[in-house]
């Protein structure tokens, strides 16, 4: 047995509670597959059987309409028996010779974690079987019995800081390490764009916008272009400061924690930029460190986002939703509904994580007045009993609370991972005041289609 | 592209037709190679393809959240009536548990769940931790069928122990569970008290002895089982009608629409048709050997295979020449349809090329003849999980310079589509996006569809799909074809 698991989130079964009825969540090499799309030239191998890569593939395929090619060591009955080393050693020649990567992550399974094969010796160990190869391999403790997909990706990001940050001999200024979470790719390319246009030298980790949106192919591209490069990673230790999107993220899998601890560059945790508020915090913390004025362009964005609140909110006063899906993004898209006056009666993260109700009390200190519940390791099933309960006006969230939604007859709002019954995951927009404007939009119009089809009088002015 | 090298382990899985050596035999049925990035699931995923349609039971997966919330509702497998199978149960393993076993959580999640949903079987599949974290799942399976009155049956699906051919194993072997319930007497079996056998009772009394002759079986004349039919989007009730018409009884379908008293049932039928051959062959012939059921293999796709399948149960019941006369007038009524509709497809699509790249090769014989109905030529085919015999008869129909693949991967799917020049990949939901990224139209004929593409209506969908692929305006746009216009 090799548990390695260092955080104090709960990985144990309350009593009651032990069977999973359509879970709100996907197990935590699934996050460690997309945070390492997001690194240029990098190739992920899951340590474990066949099927693991397989599913996660599909999974991610479904959402990102993109190809994904995830590696696995696939294991048989002796690897299981005997350790998964040689597969292991395999695996990465066979990788390394078909793809030509320059990273390859490495991801455990909860097979390899519990036979207890040490992955970190093997890959101290390890000769290459091509003398020439020159890619980097890393490792991360993904064992699928621990937290979430959401804990996966963050140990990802994590171990690619721990693995190839450098230690820094200087510090610039406006250069910048933005940790985004689980974004869309169109939220990191807006991100990316807003950070240049800052005038900020930004390294942004992961950045799947193009791995996983890009462009037709005119041969095969067995790595797609684009992703953060190794050596912006490497230089992270010379930013002068960390941004870090979330509010429920566990420390010890926070790479601008570890940052901060071990190369010196200041944290700064901000939820992600979602709303007006959360929207002015981030601007207002980009031109802390640029002393750019506000561009007329983004002032005339809020304006519009605000003009749209206001032509809006008759429609979403007073109404009640259920929010569900990760944590953190569960956080930031309560706040973004309150901010409308919404009120997010049910704020449920999918996975097991560690205080979400204190969490969410730091962010909304009257959240009992308000009439919130706070669920953590929800699934589908909690949900729906709990919204049933409580009453809500509709769901928002990932594509998976569709049937609860339909057996509820409330509308649901498309937001997050996975998205698998509608078009366009990849391109869905949240950030700023031009993905809030989107998100508003949408949620209104999400109203406006429910109260039209369920109205028998055929309204075609709402 | 020319010059991607495959890797040396995989030479002997890929071969072109007409130019490999004399003495090459294909190297299948092996365990993917690691690194490779097989399109391969795992033996679960074999077990839960099986038994997924049969809709009054529980299936229960056991082991850590992922393998449950990755097979959640993800399948095109239509039920009539009860829709337990779409959603997803899991015990959801933690850390605690793969420490100290998860035995005691699983018996009180089946004792919640069985109570909870009322089902008439319980299938607990075992994933890769089960498997060595050392879970007595029969002891629990026994305990909790004794204490529930269903059967409580485990699935021995472990990741880890072979390839998804021996996921299909373990699925049949619990289908047999169901299958032959009649001859439990022991308390061993997990298949609970008499009073859960209740329901089939009185058609087999005659057989209630044991392991009877098919004579003493009480078979219902005229009547088939289809195996290997998952009723993708209603396919399996198109396929009844069929034998409607012919005056052949279904007594089950495996699995599609599938309940386990029908499952009972299935003994009493005096023939199987086997579709999905890799799948539940096994099964197939231990009926055969077991109750004296003959099988005939039979694929429902594409006209030429639709119709021999039908003349075929036709025939093994000659005896009874109402029925070949009714199968004759249906075929001759259904092309008198189907031949006309198809016409304006095939003109488009003459000389398109198409790609293959499916689960089973059974499928791909099926596919390659149906495509030919549509002036289209096969120069890439493939399986997941075909043997020798079946890459033989691959070879045989596929036209020379074709290229056949053994568990391919992405690197060698794109690159013999870019050499072939196709314009049609035919695949799920994993390859749908390499043909796209090339410029290549896609067709989806794996579980997750949602249009039947089986018997004759089946043959009009799949046409109308390719050439709503095939022929869409937008591939002018694709790279791969503006350099081509350039050149």
């Amino acid at each position: 047995m090799n548990l390695k698991s260092t955080s104090k989130t709960k990985f144990t079964t309350e009593p009651g509670r032990e069977v999973t009825q359509d879970a709100c969540r996907l197990c935590s090499p699934l996050g460690a597959c997309l945070a390492f799309k997001g690194v240029e030239g990098a190739v992920t191998i899951l340590h474990g059987s066949q099927g693991c890569a397989t599913y996660i593939r599909r999974y991610l395929i479904s959402h990102f309409r993109e190809p994904i090619d995830v590696a696995s060591t696939s294991f048989t009955e002796e690897t299981a028996v005997f350790g998964g080393k040689s597969n292991l050693l395999a695996g990465l020649d066979n990788v390394s010779r078909q793809y030509s990567p320059q990273l390859i992550g490495v991801a455990t399974t909860c097979l390899s974690e519990t036979i207890g094969d040490d992955v970190a010796a093997v890959l101290r160990d390890r000769v290459p079987a091509n003398p020439e190869e020159t890619c980097k391999v890393l490792n991360v403790s993904t064992p699928s019995y621990c937290g979430s997909h959401a804990d996966g990706f963050y140990r990802a990001v994590r171990s690619l800081v721990t693995s190839l940050t450098e230690p820094a001999h200087e510090t610039f200024n406006r250069r910048l390490n933005v940790f985004p979470g689980m974004a869309s790719p169109a939220d990191l390319r807006w991100l990316k764009r807003v950070l240049k246009d800052f005038g900020l030298e930004a390294t942004v980790l992961p950045d799947y916008s193009d791995t996983l949106d890009g462009g037709l192919w005119s041969s095969y591209e067995r790595i797609p272009s684009g992703g953060t490069t190794l050596e912006a990673i490497r230089a992270m230790g010379s930013s002068e400061c960390s941004l870090e999107f979330g509010h429920a993220l566990n420390p010890l899998d926070s790479a601008a924690v570890w940052l901060e601890e071990n190369r010196g560059v200041k944290r700064l945790l901000t939820g992600a930029p979602l709303g007006v508020a959360a929207s002015d915090l981030f601007f207002h913390r980009l031109q802390a460190l640029t002393g750019c004025d506000f561009p007329a362009e983004l002032q005339a964005e809020r304006g519009r986002l605000i003009d749209a609140y206001a032509d809006g909110h008759k429609y979403v006063s007073g109404k009640r939703a259920a929010v569900y899906g990760e944590a953190d993004l569960v956080a930031t898209l309560a706040l973004f509904l309150l901010e409308i006056g919404v009120i997010p009666v049910l704020c449920a993260a999918g996975g097991p994580v560690n205080a979400f109700r204190d969490v969410m009390k730091g962010l909304v200190p009257d959240l009992e007045e308000r009439g919130m519940e706070i669920m953590s390791d929800a699934d589908f099933d909690h949900i729906e009993q709990a919204t049933a309960r409580i009453g809500v006006d509709f769901m928002i969230g990932n594509s998976k609370g569709y049937k609860a939604a339909k057996r509820l007859g409330v509308p649901l709002v498309r937001v997050g991972f996975p998205i698998h019954d509608r078009f366009g995951a990849a391109r869905n927009r949240l950030m700023g005041y031009e993905g809030t404007q989107r998100l508003f939009d949408d949620l209104v119009n999400t109203l406006l289609s429910h109260n039209q089809e369920a109205s028998g009088l055929g309204y075609s002015y709402m | 592209m020319a010059g991607l090298k495959l890797l040396d382990e995989r030479r002997r899985q890929v071969f072109e037709k007409g130019s490999e050596p004399a003495d090459f035999e294909i190297a299948c049925g092996k365990p993917s190679l690691s690194g490779a990035v097989s399109q391969r699931a795992c033996v679960f995923c074999g077990s839960r393809v099986v038994l997924y349609p049969i809709a009054d039971a529980l299936h229960i997966v056991h082991g850590p959240v992922g393998c449950a919330a990755y097979t959640w509702d993800i399948r095109g497998s239509r039920s009539s009536g009860p829709e337990l199978h779409r959603m997803s149960f899991t015990t959801d393993l933690r850390e605690t548990d793969v420490i100290y076993g998860g035995e005691k959580k699983l018996e009180a999640a089946l004792r919640q769940l069985i109570a909870r949903h009322n089902p008439k079987a319980a299938f607990v599949y075992g994933t890769c931790v089960v498997g060595v974290i050392g879970d007595d799942v029969d002891a629990v399976c026994n305990k909790m069928s004794k204490e529930t009155g269903i059967p409580v049956i485990a699935v021995h699906s472990e990741g880890f122990k072979g390839t998804k051919k021996d996921g299909y194993k373990a699925a049949c072997d619990a289908l047999w569970r169901i299958v032959d319930s009649g001859e439990v007497t022991g308390e061993e079996d997990g298949l609970g008290p008499d009073s859960s056998r209740g329901v089939r009772g009185g058609r087999r009394a005659s057989s209630a002895s044991g392991r009877s002759p098919s004579s003493e079986l009480g078979k219902r004349p005229y009547s088939i089982n289809i195996l290997g039919e998952f009723n993708i989007a209603g396919e399996a009730w198109i396929l009844k009608e069929y034998f409607r018409k012919m005056g052949v009884e279904v007594v089950s379908t495996f699995t599609g629409d599938g309940r386990i008293d029908e499952i009972r049932n299935a003994r009493t039928a005096s023939l199987n048709l086997v579709q999905c051959s890799g799948s539940i062959t096994s099964l197939a012939k231990r009926m055969e050997s077991e109750y004296g059921i003959p099988f005939i293999r039979v694929s429902f796709f594409g006209i030429e295979d639709v119709s021999k399948a039908l003349y075929a149960v036709a025939d093994a019941f000659k005896d009874n020449k109402d029925i070949m006369a009714r199968t004759r007038a249906l075929v001759s009524e259904e092309l008198a349809a189907l031949l006309p509709q198809l016409e304006k497809y095939r003109k488009d699509l003459t000389g398109k090329k198409a790609a293959i790249y499916v689960g089973g090769a059974f499928k791909a014989f099926s596919l390659i003849v149906a495509l030919r109905h549509i002036g289209m030529s096969v120069v890439l085919a493939g399986s997941q999980t075909g043997n020798k015999d079946d890459y033989e008869t691959l070879k045989e129909i596929c036209d020379d310079g074709a290229v056949i693949v053994d568990d391919t991967n992405p690197v060698e799917l794109c690159k013999y589509m870019l050499e072939k020049k196709v314009d049609l990949l035919i695949g799920g939901v994993k390859e749908r996006p390499l043909a796209y990224k090339l410029g290549v139209a896609f067709c989806d004929h794996n579980h997750e569809r949602k249009i039947p593409l089986a018997g004759f209506e089946g043959m009009v969908a799949f046409a109308k799909e390719v050439h709503a692929s095939v022929m869409s305006p937008i591939w002018k746009f694709a790279p791969r074809m503006a350099s081509e216009v350039k050149a």
